[in-house]
């Protein structure tokens, strides 16, 4: 096909317009398991699907503690997600260190997005094959981001990545609007269901799950395993009674996720050029 | 003293040239910060922290800036004032002094100062403490500069002069009482 004549290194344009490498790239977090993220105006909510090799292994981590007040979910190349937190932690030490205060989500975010650009312009690099949902807060409040491989970032409302990510999507799509105001609570059964949307008919376990919250007042932390399991049991009880939840119908070409916000400008022509998304 | 950022202001006792150096360095710490664009700023508690980081590493190269630096700023209705030293001992307090005003100046604080204190009576507890300190400085003039930072900014007021009285008896023919050649 076309694309393989252009497609050796990152340094090489196609005809179109497009640097496969960093498309490829993108592909990688579309395989990895599903992660997603959802805020409210003081509190930002993190989840994820963990699933191990086998039986006898444990689960790979996919959420990690940045800050107290910032923490990051991946998909994708999870070694590169964990190379990539190392380096958000170390800016954040440094900031604090300096300046005793906490670093503001939006500039680390800015700083993570301009070094997986630099993977992207350099013929003896690759792009950093993973993407990642940053929460935090800053001086004005809760915020989500997402980060992708080409050095893109974005603000979100509520955003989910990672394969059967749409139909998590879908599912944010249609409550986004109540999150702003809601309560750290119903945020987090928010995130659980929302987790549920892209195990399609599995049966959701807080073995399989992992929920992480930062807000105003509350540092990042994973929640146990104890703590979730209470929230599925009591929500799902709610479930049953209600009859089930709206099938996650799949908008075919469209990717359209909940942004009311975006940070930086998202190219109107989405089918032409994936990585503008 | 120099205002910088929307919320601070910074004074400084001894080494003018280093202080100037100083500010060249906040000009573009706060140059950076603005040029982010976002909703954050750099507060008076960042900027104190980021001096005592400066100071201190400048005394450990044996290289340092001579100054003691007092810093103050009202950021989001918290106040804050702060002390760094050459040496980089830095604290933040109610009422801070450089040099001798440790001495002469803080202990009259200490036992004037409260939280209650209106604009006009923290003007006149300084000029109590500036008059002590005046009096006992051979090289002092008696000319100061009040700065007054709240929530709406930093307002640097003109300088003025403080009344002095030297027509006590005691310095009246000095040398009445001594002995010898001096």
């Amino acid at each position: 096909m076309f694309r393989n004549q252009y497609d050796t290194d990152v340094t090489t344009w196609s005809p179109a317009g497009r640097l496969f490498q960093v498309e490829y790239a993108m592909e990688a977090v579309k395989q990895g398991s599903a992660a997603i993220g959802l805020r409210s105006k003081t509190h930002v909510v993190l989840g994820c699907v963990n699933k191990a090799n086998s039986e006898l292994s444990s689960h790979q981590k996919k959420i990690f503690k940045v800050d107290d007040h910032i923490g990051v979910a991946i998909a994708g190349l999870t070694a590169d997600g964990r190379v990539l937190s190392r380096y958000m932690r170390n800016e954040c030490i440094n900031y604090s260190f300096t300046y005793d205060s906490p670093l503001p989500v939006g500039r680390l975010v800015v700083q993570l997005a301009d070094k997986a650009q630099v993977c992207t312009q350099r013929s003896w690099k690759r792009p950093y094959g993973v993407g990642l949902l940053v929460a935090g807060l800053d001086e004005s409040g809760a915020h989500l981001y997402y980060n992708c491989p080409s050095g893109n970032y974005f603000e979100y409302q509520a955003f989910a990545i990672g394969s059967r990510s749409q139909a998590a999507k879908t599912y944010l799509e249609r409550r986004f609007e109540s999150f702003r105001d809601t309560t750290r609570d119903d945020l987090v059964k928010d995130a659980l269901m929302a987790i549920r949307e892209t195990l399609q008919g599995e049966t959701l376990k807080s073995s399989v799950c992992t929920v992480a919250v930062v807000g105003v007042g509350e540092p990042f932390h994973v929640l146990d395993q104890g703590t979730v399991q209470q929230m599925i049991d009591a929500f799902e009880i709610v479930a049953e009674q209600e009859g089930p939840a709206a099938e996650p119908d799949v908008d075919s070409g469209q990717e359209a996720s909940a942004e009311p916000e975006p940070e930086q400008g998202a190219a109107a022509g989405e089918g032409v050029a994936p990585m503008d998304i | 003293m120099k205002p910088f950022g929307k919320h601070s202001l910074l004074g400084a006792s001894g080494e003018i040239s280093d202080f100037q150096e100083i500010l060249h360095y906040l000009d573009e710490l706060i140059l950076y910060d603005n040029m982010w664009d976002d909703g954050n700023s750099l507060g008076p508690k960042e900027v104190h922290n980021y001096l005592t980081r400066v100071m201190y590493n400048r005394r450990n190269k044996f290289n340092p800036l001579w100054n003691s630096l007092v810093l103050g700023g009202v950021k989001n209705g918290n106040k804050y004032l702060g002390t760094v030293s050459m040496i980089g001992v830095n604290f933040e307090d109610n009422h801070v002094a450089t040099g001798f005003g440790n001495h002469l100046a803080r202990p009259i604080l200490r036992q004037e100062w409260h939280e209650n204190l209106s604009f006009e009576d923290g003007v006149k507890l300084l000029e109590k403490c500036m008059h002590v300190l005046l009096y006992r400085d051979r090289s002092a003039v008696n000319k100061l500069q009040i700065a007054k930072i709240t929530k709406e900014g930093v307002t640097i007021h003109q300088p003025y002069s403080l009344k002095t009285y030297w027509e006590v008896s005691a310095f009246e023919n000095p040398a009445q009482g001594a002995i010898g050649s001096w």
